[in-house]
């Protein structure tokens, strides 16, 4: 996030986009909710799905899956033709409109609606309040990511909160909202295939040179690796081999199930590192048991940037131990000791080569978490990004044009299924689905469908159903509702026994590598009823 | 109104700069002058329905709850006098005797705000003899207990509810003695579960049914750390009793939350103790998992790794490290991959 939680109380207006926040990020939601009930904050919500937060929207833009950067385009098509464009902010902070201002000029309001199905009247209204508002304060999820053309809608969203002026100031900014305890920090520390720690290129010669020295290691890769989708495809290929899997569940996490366990069957060594034997963890070699989050000390950074303090409560369960504990352990059985005496350690390392964390010590933690960068001891964090100048410089627009799902409903498989979370259970459901009052809340996945279609295919509220795409079927109950539109189905991917990755694309992203989870083509089926026998 | 101006009161004869728009409570616990209060919530809009607050004004022939009363120049007040104390003792001791005395087995007891209230005006004999309100204890919903005899109708939970949660599944029905909270129709409650009421509830009247008979206050330690579950970051305080985590309460004015919780950071602790957890390393022998030593679980990664990266080269293994470890995990796991192996290969489902 660009900016601060605390800050989006005194929003003027908020756009939420692909998010189901009340359910992702609930803590989040509440300042949201507080900002329309009592400081009079325009909400406007695009979300094909009716969520928890439509109630409180002063306007609710119900889009087509996979249409965001056409209804993002209309926007600011109309805040450009009406005058709402922030002409100070551009001239003197951004480049490149008029590149830009070509793709917009196509999506008049007519044109939109052809492609989002957002009636012309409500699309002027909402460019009309993200445009006249002072402070817009604009969130995304996986809504808008996870699709082919992801990233380019992240940087539709930023096209328009840098047309309306609406970075580098306080309850404003482009903010994603990350879905898990730790996934930003996770970024952070180059837990990724072309970054080191900090979002240091791997393949920059310079930043090869300075870890090199950091870790007094000559044998560094230079090039980038594998991400997370093309392991997958390369262990299929038989080019993977070996796969280290710490505390992550693959097997029900991915997109397209199906094709990841045909790769995990075709490694020759698996190990797994986790807290329960999740559906990954079944098919190791070796599983290693490690500590819960409340058996040990270290930090987590949060959605806005803040590094805070996770500290030990327990010893861990029977003979469980600590991740990096296990991993320093290992290290040294293959010749490359880590001697380490605790995580505070660790993060004082982290900060000698991280520029954005180098100010951060778990000593200066110790009360209140501190938000990146903070490039020095003496720095005091900083709660909101790009004040006076983004990192590159100048703001560049970059012109984005719509480009329609890989795979839409056809005859075979007529019907869109998107995929999100809920609020009662989390990721795999491997934590959540063994706490007795979760499961109570919800004890199985279902399938949302619209009474229409429900009415034609004949199926009554909570039947059982086959749904299959191209790629696999699983069966679950349906739920029906008008939470979504007509010919649109909706699941939530925690459940192992009606797992709706079985059936989402593995159509990448070819830039951030994120797969299309929000958008395939399925088909619903009446189960046969069953035979009994006389 | 004039906002930012200055008053000048005098609280107990001492001067006091109040803000324009303090109430006499904040005035007063800002100078760290004590008044008793039940209804009164620091995070929500103050009611006065519990009079416990009152206090005297000079002017002003009775008395009035500190609670909601603007503060105007020139304000004389007086916190604490025999009559003060004798309204507040009544008031206390009348909530009493239509209030269950089962402290003894409450889960609030050690953290009640009524049972420090009786205890400060030393009401060990209640005189109000008359009917007693009967509800029945409402538990049909995951994971509240609402027991309403316990209920002093002080409006935090509906409060709760509406203005910081944004719900409204609960408000106050029926009137006089069989004033009761309840939900729409007094039906089943639905709502959030985030738990934000039980934070909210100065009694026993609400309580989260995985707590229960886990421990007492007292008994539990409380560490402060971070959620695990979604991105936001909350501050939690986790309780344990004998190794065991039993309860999960917010870090007053802590956080990114400010003492907010959702469903899951309230009430999703039970994996921690599962008896599902992993306790020991296993290695697939003959297609079965065997139990094994951390030495023996380590030398056969660490065999077949070097193996591997022998054989086809560094690339030929992939690391994937989680969102849901720490960053000094994840950052050892890069180094490990990068160094360790020698490929660039490790990601995580930042994407997913």
């Amino acid at each position: 996030m660009t900016n601060s939680i605390a800050e989006f109380e005194h929003s003027d207006a908020y756009f939420v986009i692909g998010s189901n926040t009340t359910e992702a990020h609930p803590i989040i939601a509440l300042r949201l909710k507080r900002g329309v009930r009592f400081n009079g904050a325009k909400l406007v919500v695009a979300d094909p799905r009716e969520i928890p937060l439509t109630r409180y929207a002063t306007l609710w833009l119900r889009h087509k899956p996979g249409s965001d950067a056409a209804l993002l385009n209309g926007l600011m098509h109309v805040i450009l033709k009406e005058g709402l464009e922030d002409n100070k902010f551009i001239k003197e902070r951004t480049e490149n409109l008029d590149a830009l201002k070509k793709v917009l000029k196509k999506y008049t309001p007519a044109f939109t609606e052809k492609i989002t199905g957002v009636p012309k009247e409500k699309l002027i209204e909402a460019a009309r309040i993200i445009g006249a508002e002072d402070k817009v304060a604009f969130f995304y999820a996986m809504g808008i990511t996870q699709h082919i053309v992801g990233t380019e809608n992240v940087m539709s969203v930023a096209n328009l909160a840098m047309l309306t002026g609406n970075v580098g100031r306080p309850s404003t900014g482009v903010n994603p909202l990350r879905g898990q305890s730790n996934v930003q920090g996770a970024c952070d520390m180059g837990g990724l295939y072309n970054f080191y720690p900090g979002y240091q290129k791997v393949d920059v010669e310079a930043n090869w040179e300075k870890f090199s020295k950091a870790w007094a290691c000559e044998t560094l890769s230079r090039k980038p690796g594998l991400s997370a989708t093309a392991m997958v495809d390369a262990a299929v290929a038989g080019k993977l081999k070996a796969l280290y899997v710490m505390g992550e569940n693959p097997l029900l996490s991915d997109p397209d199930i199906g094709h990841t366990e045909k790769a995990f069957e075709n490694l020759d060594f698996l190990v797994v590192q986790d807290i329960f034997m999740t559906e990954t963890a079944a098919m190791a070699d070796v599983v290693l048991p490690a500590a819960s989050f409340v058996e040990k000390d270290g930090t987590f950074t949060n959605t806005e940037r803040r590094v805070q303090l996770l500290r030990k409560v327990n010893e861990p369960v029977g003979e469980s131990r600590v991740d990096w504990e296990i991993i320093a352990d290992l290290s040294a059985r293959m010749g490359r000791p880590m001697p380490y005496r605790d995580t505070s350690e660790i993060m004082d390392e982290i900060a000698s080569v991280t520029p954005l964390y180098g100010g951060i010590s778990h000593k200066r933690i110790e009360k209140e978490g501190l938000q990146w960068p903070c490039p020095d001891p003496k720095h005091p964090g900083t709660p909101y990004l790009h004040k006076g100048q983004f990192t590159r410089g100048k703001g560049h627009f970059v012109p984005v044009d719509y480009h329609p799902p890989a795979e839409l409903p056809d005859k075979g498989y007529p019907f869109l299924l998107t995929t999100g979370r809920m609020l009662s259970h989390y990721h795999t459901g491997t934590m959540t689905r063994r706490v007795e009052g979760l499961n109570e809340i919800c004890p199985e996945g279902f399938m949302e469908i619209h009474p229409s279609d429900a009415r034609k295919l004949k199926i009554t509220d909570g039947e059982e159903v086959r749904v299959a795409s191209r790629r696999g079927e699983i069966t679950v109950k349906s739920k029906v509702t008008r939470k979504v539109p007509p010919q649109v189905v909706y699941m939530n991917f925690h459940f192992a026994e009606s797992a709706a990755n079985r059936l989402t694309i593995a159509a990448l992203d070819p830039l951030s590598g994120i797969a299309e989870a929000k958008v395939c083509a399925v088909k619903i089926e009446k189960l046969k009823p069953r035979k009994v026998r006389v | 109104m004039e906002a930012g101006r200055v008053f000048k009161i005098t609280i107990n004869g001492q001067a006091v700069e109040a803000r324009a728009d303090d109430t006499i409570l904040k005035a007063a616990q800002r100078e760290g002058i004590h008044i008793p209060t039940l209804c009164y919530h620091r995070q929500l809009s103050p009611y006065g329905g519990c009079r416990v607050c009152v206090v005297s004004v000079e002017g002003i022939p009775r008395l009035v709850a500190s609670c909601t009363m603007p503060v105007t120049d020139g304000m004389q007040v007086r916190t604490d006098s025999e009559q003060i104390r004798k309204i507040r003792s009544t008031v206390v001791e009348l909530i009493l005797s239509n209030h269950p005395k089962d402290c003894m087995v409450c889960e609030q007891s050690g953290r009640c705000e009524l049972q420090d209230l009786a205890y400060e005006f030393g009401l060990s004999h209640i005189r109000f003899k008359g009917e007693v309100s009967v509800h029945e204890i409402e538990n049909q919903n995951p994971v509240l207990e609402r027991d309403y005899n316990k209920c002093i109708l002080c409006g935090r939970c509906v409060r709760m509810c509406d203005e910081i949660q944004g719900v409204g599944a609960v408000d106050f029905s029926k009137r006089g003695f069989r004033a009761k909270i309840a939900t729409a129709y007094d039906g089943v409650l639905d709502c959030e579960f985030c738990g934000n009421c039980i934070g909210a509830c100065p009694v026993g009247a609400l309580t989260g049914k995985p707590s229960r008979f886990k421990g007492r206050p007292w008994e539990v330690r409380k560490v402060k750390t971070v959620c695990n579950y979604c991105g936001c970051g909350c501050s939690i305080m986790v309780n344990v009793k004998g190794g065991e985590v039993v309860r999960v309460t917010p870090v007053e004015d802590g956080g990114i939350n400010e003492g907010m919780l959702c469903v899951k950071g309230k009430f999703g602790f039970e994996y921690i103790n599962h008896e599902d957890r992993l306790k020991t390393p296993l290695v697939k022998k003959n297609g079965a998992f065997v139990e094994a030593s951390w030495d023996e679980a380590l030398d056969v990664v660490a065999a077949n790794l070097g193996r591997i990266k022998k054989k086809y080269g560094s690339d030929s293994i992939g690391g994937l490290c989680s969102a849901k470890c720490s960053s000094e995990d994840n950052y050892l796991f890069q180094k490990f991959m990068r160094t360790a192996i020698g490929t660039n290969s490790v990601d995580h489902c930042a994407r997913y």
